[in-house]
């Protein structure tokens, strides 16, 4: 991998890889060629450095000392939710929650809105590629209140088919919860409309944004969202940390959902009265550390610019494509037309924890098994497939490896 | 490269199971369940004064899983419940530790690679999870996990 091609977008990918230390090593004595970024992305130097440097200089609890290292460490603190205020163009960044991830954002949502809003033959709205991270807390949200699931189907290709969710919206759809991405096909959703959809049936709409923060520019007010989540790591910060944005006058409608220190206003053993927005939704000691660092890895990407890494991400993705499908045998699960890099795929013959396994001795990590998307993969009656999903610091030379792995893999099983 | 897995006769075993079918007259029967990468295990025993005198499977899985069925099948045949007990007793300490290899375990040692591949020890031992349910008459389906 000593020549690296020419990109036509002028990406400057050469020196983007110097940034993250852990593409450096080799795996069973061969370069590592991490192509499994949709599980978590790597880290560049700035953020690692930016944690490291809570830890050495500024470490304190937040909100609480009037101590200068408290007073830093509160600083940075806020500073981070003021750039994810950026990155998803919210209007406030009272209306922005750090949770642990993409998964307790929608949790929050679903206990906290959902207990309060969601009655007997209530119905919410789920597609049928979304992770179990957007069907689970709804499902518990229904056998609790006798709500019922809806589904929109999809196509061959992992496409939502907008007719039939025409079809689902009535007067009883309270929530509509989709991927803006889908972790397991790529497929990016068409949400702004989904959402529209959602409004004229006046039902809210909560977005999985999960796999859309890296690698596409998000804006909340343009697509109207009532909530949207993401996780910090899949967006080259650290693991932990991540954020839900919610409209304000939906979160001050909403009860706590947990209680604690940070969240309170005023506590006696008759009555408490609850802090105000973001802090109400924020109980306890934050991962103050990992907040700081999705501040730094949000300053990361948008430096080099969200729209440059799609454009960067769609030739990778073109070129994977087209290399994947000259191999005999080789079916990709996932071809939706609006697409985010991600290839999945089964080979006749040969079980993806297989090829997962020969692929990993010649130094290539992907991913392999059903991606906590089960429901998908039944759709597509295949038990598990191997995902290739590419960030911005991958390369074509690493496509080109991927497929001499998938050589090695069909020489062993042949 | 990936030989010490995938030895000659897992890679047989994968490609072409034996008794990999139903058994209508099976006496025990149980189901396994590997999570992690989705693949479903059926188990038909048939047990005839406290011996194995048959046993198959059906399901699909990953060429280690698919070979370890296929070759505890082969090797439970003539066994009384205890021995195949023991055999799985055995088996389980071949891929989890470093205690030396047993005589007992004949062809079965060809998947003391499995060891060096933690992630891969479940695909090797779903089989043999499905059998602890037959032969104790456990009726839910036995998951990995």
């Amino acid at each position: 991998m000593s020549t690296l091609s020419v990109i036509p977008t002028g990406f400057a990918i050469a020196r983007i890889r110097e940034d993250f230390p852990v593409l450096k090593q080799t795996i069973h004595g061969k370069p590592l060629v991490y192509l499994d970024s949709a599980a978590t992305a790597q880290k560049p130097f700035e953020v690692i450095d930016a944690i490291r440097k809570f830890h050495e200089v500024d470490c304190a609890n937040i909100h609480r000392g009037v101590h200068e290292l408290s007073q830093r460490s509160t600083a940075a603190y806020e500073e981070a939710r003021a750039k994810a205020k950026k990155f998803l163009n919210s209007r406030s960044k009272n209306e922005l929650i750090f949770v642990r991830g993409t998964t307790e954002g929608i949790n929050l949502v679903a206990s906290s809105w959902g207990r309060k809003n969601v009655k007997a033959g209530d119905e919410i709205v789920l597609s049928a590629m979304e992770h179990h991270s957007n069907i689970v807390p709804w499902q518990m949200l229904c056998e609790e209140t006798g709500a019922k699931l809806r589904v929109i189907p999809i196509n061959e290709r992992g496409e939502l088919l907008l007719e039939e969710y025409e079809k689902l919206l009535g007067p009883r759809t309270r929530m509509v919860a989709v991927a803006h991405v889908s972790n397991a096909l790529g497929t990016i959703n068409p949400v702004r409309r989904i959402i529209e959809m959602a409004h004229q049936h006046g039902a809210l709409a909560l977005i999985d944004g999960a796999q859309a923060a890296p690698h596409l520019k998000i804006d909340v007010q343009a697509l109207d969202a009532d909530f949207y989540a993401f996780s910090g790591h899949k967006v080259v910060g650290p693991t932990g940390i991540g954020i839900l944005y919610g409209k304000t006058k939906l979160l001050n409608a909403m009860p706590p959902y947990q209680g604690g220190g940070d969240m309170i206003r005023t506590v006696t053993f008759e009555k408490t009265t609850y802090n105000d927005l973001p802090y109400k939704f924020e109980a306890g000691t934050p991962n103050i550390a990992g907040g700081i660092g999705l501040g730094a890895a949000l300053d990361y990407v948008t430096r080099i610019g969200l729209d440059k890494i799609a454009a960067y991400e769609h030739e990778l993705l073109v070129y994977g494509t087209e290399a994947l499908l000259r191999i005999p045998g080789l079916r990709l699960i996932g071809t939706a037309r609006d697409k985010a890099a991600v290839l999945s795929f089964v080979i006749e013959g040969i079980h993806p924890h297989d090829i997962g396994t020969v692929l990993d001795r010649q130094g290539i990590a992907v991913r392999t098994g059903h991606h906590c998307a089960q429901p998908v993969m039944d759709w597509f009656h295949v038990p598990a497939t191997t995902r290739a999903s590419l960030a911005f610091y991958n390369t074509r030379e690493e496509i080109d490896a991927l497929v001499a792995g998938l050589a090695k893999v069909k020489e062993v099983f042949s | 490269m990936v030989d010490d897995l995938y030895q000659e006769i897992i890679l047989d075993h994968s490609k072409r199971p034996r008794n990999c079918h139903a058994m209508q007259d099976a006496n025990r029967k149980a189901e396994g369940y590997n999570p992690l990468c989705g693949d479903k295990l059926k188990l038909y025993v048939k047990i005839e004064n406290d011996v194995v005198t048959d046993a198959s499977f059906e399901g699909s899985g990953c060429a280690i899983s698919t070979a370890s069925a296929s070759l505890m099948t082969e090797s439970l045949k003539g066994k009384s419940r205890d021995e195949a007990m023991k055999l799985l007793d055995r088996f389980h300490d071949l891929l989890t530790t470093d205690t030396p290899v047993s005589k007992d375990l004949g062809k079965l040692v060809v998947f003391c690679g499995v060891r060096d591949y933690p992630a891969r020890v479940k695909c090797a031992t779903l089989a043999w999870h499905t059998l602890k349910s037959a032969l104790t008459g456990v009726v839910e389906p036995v998951t990995t996990e």
